[in-house]
């Protein structure tokens, strides 16, 4: 086991190094002079070189990308071309927000997606399968910006029973439409994932066993079959947490949720690319970690898993 | 049955190139005639390749089907609800809002056609070498595929139009260039699951070269799974395209694009909710249309998939 872990480890560090290389291209080529953007207009030609000279953006690229490198592994993301802070402190005031947002979601997509896929599949082919199914069907091809604005037209303009945006007092009501915007695809997809997951569960024969034993529908599904049928679900779940920091961006931006995605948003606006590229770097590198907790914790769950990846070496 | 065989040598056991030609044309077409023969029993299917089609076509025909100039503003005309003359309304620079949405379908399905043309090029010849020379160039490829793979799709495709700033092309190379890394997986995949075959071993034998045996033999056996993924990608293209146009960094203005159309609307949600009805029909619609086809293609061509 501490093999594999520190294996998979090691095959993360190329990852992070290709990351922070194509961020770092994508800064370097940026078209906008950075300096100008700093002293904005009636700088001087003298002022602007200087600045350029402090800033290191005269450097040969290699250099400036060891500086960059060097800085990053400083935890220094840099500062701000717009609000003359550091990167750091803009990302750190924002990402409690996003990390909450992306909890109450994860919290919607566990109890909506495993309970909506669950009866799906017991009940298969019924109304509720036909409403699961169709409903996760389609949930898949809203996009969350357009869910979003529907949310707020219905629940806080038509029936004013909900706050359309921003965070307020952090109460729970502040939650309720960015949560269920922000898990609506990932709700369809756990959702479709437990149901092909349960269906292959309850066509094993211990479940037959287990029925023939006497005992009740509920304790076959509940204790039996679920526990097996949520492994692959509990995996995607995981991976999710990652992937919906990144995603946030666009909940965030409807919204008017004071967290790192809606930071970026600014930050794009503003032509501020320090705070995109320190922004998008955090939300990736999240993502990278969640992928590798996971793996790990499969691995462990289930030794298989290790041992296969040994033989093949994928 | 094989078409008769007159090749004199073929009964001594030796294989003739007609006798070949012939033998993988009739197998070539069993497998996709048998896929479409099962994708035609699939009403949902067959609703989202409908969809599609229609899609298509109002594309094309959008000159003839769009009742207003998508672009032009008529002051007096101003935030109207749907009526006769307007069947979607207006928005508040008093353009028609059916004429821009029967527009943006061009900005959609060429982003997802092309975007995903891009992906499925730059995949399949990475995935190629990856997968039938393995060793070095599968490492290497597979880790930058890794890296790829780490960037959340929105977030990945805002960095790089950050860089390339707004327009229609620079949209097609994101939103394509970043795809690459699952196609070059996938095809991956179906190469090491042939590559070894009988059949290829004898291409190999009678001395075709590397690049015979990945385009005549490899190619068409391990293309199915990337049509299906291909086509549930271009769902996928299109809303990512939808975002970048909210966000304000996709399809520069007054080019009518949805996802636009959907940011323009967001301050008047309250006195004009019509103008962000259509637009998000529009691209759920769309979506919708390749999700149902993807589905079917995916149970068409390996029916064990079916009610997963």
């Amino acid at each position: 086991m501490l093999f594999y872990i520190f294996r998979r480890i090691l095959q993360v560090i190329p990852v992070i190094i290709g990351v922070t290389i194509i961020l770092f291209i994508i800064l370097y080529i940026i078209p906008e002079d950075p300096a100008r953007l700093i002293l904005q207009k009636g700088a001087t030609e003298q002022a602007l070189a200087n600045l350029r000279a402090k800033m290191g953006i005269d450097k040969p690229v290699y250099v400036q990308y060891w500086r960059y490198i060097t800085q990053l592994a400083r935890g220094d993301l840099g500062d701000s071309y717009r609000y003359r802070r550091s990167v750091n402190s803009i990302l750190a005031d924002h990402y409690p927000n996003s990390v909450k947002l992306a909890l109450s979601a994860i919290g919607i997509e566990i109890v909506i997606g495993i309970l909506a896929g669950i009866i799906s599949a017991v009940k298969k082919y019924s109304f509720w399968d036909m409403l699961v199914t169709i409903s996760t069907t389609l949930a898949v091809c809203v996009p969350v910006f357009w869910f979003g604005m529907i949310m707020q037209v219905i629940f806080g303009l038509k029936l004013g029973i909900l706050p359309m945006s921003g965070m307020g007092d952090g109460s729970i009501q502040y939650y309720i439409l960015p949560s269920i915007t922000l898990a609506s695809v990932s709700t369809a997809y756990v959702a479709r994932m437990m149901r092909s997951s349960m269906l292959e569960v309850i066509s094993n024969d211990y479940i037959t066993t287990a029925y023939a034993k006497g005992l009740s529908p509920s304790r076959v599904i509940g204790k039996h079959a679920l526990k097996n049928a949520m492994i692959p679900v509990v995996t995607l779940i995981g991976l999710d947490l990652g992937a919906l920091m990144g995603g946030a961006i666009l909940t965030e931006t409807i919204f008017s949720w004071p967290g790192v995605g809606r930071v970026i948003y600014l930050a794009i606006l503003q032509r501020d690319a320090p705070v995109v590229i320190g922004g998008t770097l955090i939300l990736v590198l999240i993502f990278v970690f969640m992928n590798l907790v996971v793996d790990i914790l499969y691995a462990w769950l289930d030794p298989r898993i290790r041992y296969q990846k040994k033989e093949i070496n994928v | 049955m094989y078409p008769e065989v007159k090749d004199e040598k073929n009964r001594n056991g030796v294989i003739s190139d007609d006798f070949g030609a012939a033998q993988k044309k009739y197998s070539k077409s069993s497998l996709y005639k048998d896929a479409w023969k099962r994708l035609k029993k699939n009403k949902l299917a067959m609703l989202g390749l409908g969809i599609v089609i229609v899609l298509i076509l109002i594309a094309i025909f959008a000159p003839l089907i769009s009742t207003h100039d998508p672009i032009s503003r008529i002051k007096e005309d101003s935030s109207l609800p749907p009526n006769k003359a307007h069947f979607f309304g207006t928005d508040l620079l008093g353009r028609d809002i059916f004429s821009r949405v029967i527009y943006g379908s061009r900005i959609s399905i060429q982003v997802g056609i092309i975007a995903v043309g891009i992906s499925i090029v730059i995949g399949l010849f990475f995935g190629a070498l990856a997968g039938y020379f393995g060793s070095l160039p599968d490492t290497i490829i597979m880790r930058i595929a890794d890296i790829f793979f780490a960037f959340p799709y929105i977030l990945g495709a805002i960095a790089i139009m950050t860089v390339l700033g707004q327009g229609i092309v620079n949209i097609f190379i994101a939103i394509g260039v970043l795809g690459w890394a699952s196609f070059a997986r996938i095809f991956r995949g179906s190469i090491l699951s042939i590559k070894n075959k009988e059949y290829i071993e004898a291409a190999r034998a009678m001395g075709a070269s590397h690049r015979r045996i990945i385009t005549r033999h490899i190619f068409p056996n391990a293309i199915a799974p990337i049509i299906v993924f291909g086509t549930m990608n271009v769902g996928t293209a299109i809303i990512v395209e939808a975002a970048l146009s909210f966000l304000g960094i996709g399809v520069q203005p007054p080019t009518p694009a949805w996802g636009k159309m959907l940011s323009e609307s967001l301050s008047y949600i309250d006195i004009a909710p019509w103008m962000m009805l259509f637009p998000g029909f529009a691209i759920v619609i769309t979506v919708l249309g390749f999700v149902l086809l993807g589905d079917g293609l995916r149970d068409a061509f390996d029916p064990k998939m079916k009610n997963r």
